[in-house]
């Protein structure tokens, strides 16, 4: 197969999604309505609670709100990459994953476009909702907006893949709901992404270690460096690993002869 | 002549229970084989077998001459798929639909616009291209199904339980375009139903029952390995429904 033809079928499944998203007004809608309550609703409450010392990449002072925006870009991300395996549940039990899975190209290559479809849509949604928050005083510098992409790609690519994993493991759409409280939760919350890790730390040791273990951590560290024109190399290894872990066992999930689908066999 | 699909000796294990055991058949070019089986036959896992949604865990499947187990890419290429279940996406229009289609086997855009307009054209359908799929009915989503399913000009077309739900007149249309391509095009078709009435007239029927392949051969072959005068008497005798409605 021609390189043309790994080009056209990428910029199809592209396409698709984003074609889906645009008709599921509703999901976009949710999607941005969600870190954007936290935002203006949490953040406001918790603004005179939460003091934050000067940490990196803030070189002063700042609102929680100006803290907590970075990782509520990774919660849409995490949002989105759980709502990818979601669909990819639905779509296997419904057929339209079949329809992906026999085309000739190579699966992981397939699953590979598929996830980075799905991190274009997520990056789309961080940005809007940057920009809604400019309103609320987030105002990262101009070159923040640029330097942020690469790592948006990056924990999008790690957090899709995330969800290519669960959706291997998950046998029916009606076992997702108590996946999401077992994932989503316990990712968001024992992350950096509300409060800063030094003030986990006061409260348990254990705790501490376990958020520093979280990789969801990393990729709001990441996001938030780069969004304040900082590199953090250790939150970028770690994302990067759990990125390159996440899809070997997705692929291996997918693989027709080792994978998890090929254990629980045909649907009669 | 190499068969378009060769399946050889496969058993699948599904658990520890064994859904096909021996499953051995071969659909030449210009076939129409009806593979014949009640519910839970192995059908559908053979399908998923041929698709390659689960390896061969014994015996071989090749499409014109190639393992579909060494070689997936170049058996998939050449294979056009109508599964059981409905695979369109309703948000999409019928266009939108078919272009992912043509991207994911890598067809060019203007390629694939001549495509559709051919085969949408051939299925009656081609003035709702821009219709969303969710505005058709379910014969005509199944219409645009095998459309899709030959855009990639396929020389072997698997088809599930194609006309399962579907009214009088969209089986008849199915059954009667897909027959057409066979003689016209030597497109060689499997056509995987529990309906006796789908295998016509010239109809290679292959009888699964169990998970084993029970009699294969055309329909005179298959009335007399089984002693009767008709296909829905001797499929009964073949798989033992006779003597269970006896017994029952």
């Amino acid at each position: 197969m021609p390189l043309i033809a790994y080009w056209r079928c990428f910029v199809g499944i592209l396409a698709r999604e984003g074609l889906r998203f645009i008709h599921q007004r509703e999901r976009f809608v949710s999607a941005l309505v969600r870190p954007l309550v936290w935002l203006v609703i949490f953040a406001s409450g918790f603004r005179f609670v939460l003091g934050v010392s000067i940490i990196a990449p803030y070189d002063t002072y700042i609102p929680y709100q100006v803290y907590i925006a970075p990782g509520l870009m990774a919660m849409i991300q995490l949002f989105n990459g759980m709502q990818s395996s979601l669909s990819m549940v639905y779509d296997r039990e419904m057929g339209n994953m079949r329809t992906l899975l026999i085309s000739p190209l190579p699966r992981w290559f397939l699953l590979l476009s598929k996830l980075l479809a799905g991190t274009a849509v997520s990056i789309a949604q961080a940005y809007v909702f940057l920009g809604i928050a400019w309103f609320w005083g987030i105002r990262p510098p101009p070159l923040g907006w640029v330097l942020v992409f690469p790592a948006l790609v990056l924990s999008g690519l790690m957090l899709g893949a995330l969800g290519l994993v669960i959706s291997t493991l998950v046998k029916q759409l009606e076992n997702f709901a108590g996946v999401m409280n077992f994932v989503i939760f316990p990712m968001f919350f024992a992350s950096s992404a509300l409060y800063p890790l030094w003030r986990i730390k006061e409260g348990s040791l254990f705790l501490y270690h376990v958020c520093q273990a979280n990789p969801f951590t990393h990729a709001a560290e990441m996001i938030r460096f780069a969004l304040y024109g900082q590199f953090n190399l250790i939150s970028t290894l770690v994302v990067l690993g759990a990125t390159g872990l996440f899809l070997i066992l997705g692929f291996i999930g997918y693989d027709p002869g080792r994978g998890l689908l090929a254990k629980r066999g045909g649907g009669e | 002549m190499i068969p378009a699909l060769d399946v050889a000796g496969v058993d699948h294990r599904i658990g520890a229970k064994s859904v096909l055991k021996q499953v051995s058949f071969a659909v030449a070019p210009g076939d129409f084989t009806v593979l014949l089986g009640l519910n839970g036959a192995g059908k559908s896992t053979l399908f998923s077998l041929i698709t390659r949604l689960f390896n061969t865990q014994a015996g071989s499947i090749s499409v014109f001459g190639r393992d579909i187990g060494r070689d997936p890419r170049a058996g998939l290429g050449r294979m056009g798929v109508v599964f059981q279940q409905p695979t369109l996406d309703l948000d999409l229009s019928l266009d939108q639909n078919l272009h992912y289609h043509c991207a994911l086997h890598g067809m060019a855009r203007s390629l694939a616009d001549e495509r559709i307009t051919l085969e949408l054209g051939r299925v009656g359908l081609l003035e709702q291209r821009a219709d969303k799929a969710r505005n058709l009915s379910g014969g005509q989503r199944r219409r645009v199904e095998l459309a899709r399913a030959l855009l990639h000009n396929p020389a072997l077309l698997l088809l599930d339980e194609p006309t399962v739900g579907l009214d009088m007149a969209s089986r008849k249309f199915l059954l009667a375009h897909v027959r057409q391509l066979c003689t016209e095009q030597q497109l060689a078709v499997l056509w995987a139903t529990h309906l006796l009435d789908e295998a016509g007239a010239g109809a290679r029927i292959v009888v699964l029952d169990k998970g084993e392949v029970k009699a294969n051969g055309s329909i005179p072959d298959i009335l007399a390995q089984a002693g009767r005068p008709d296909l829905a008497t001797a499929f009964q005798t073949i798989v033992g429904l006779d003597k269970r409605e006896e017994t029952a």
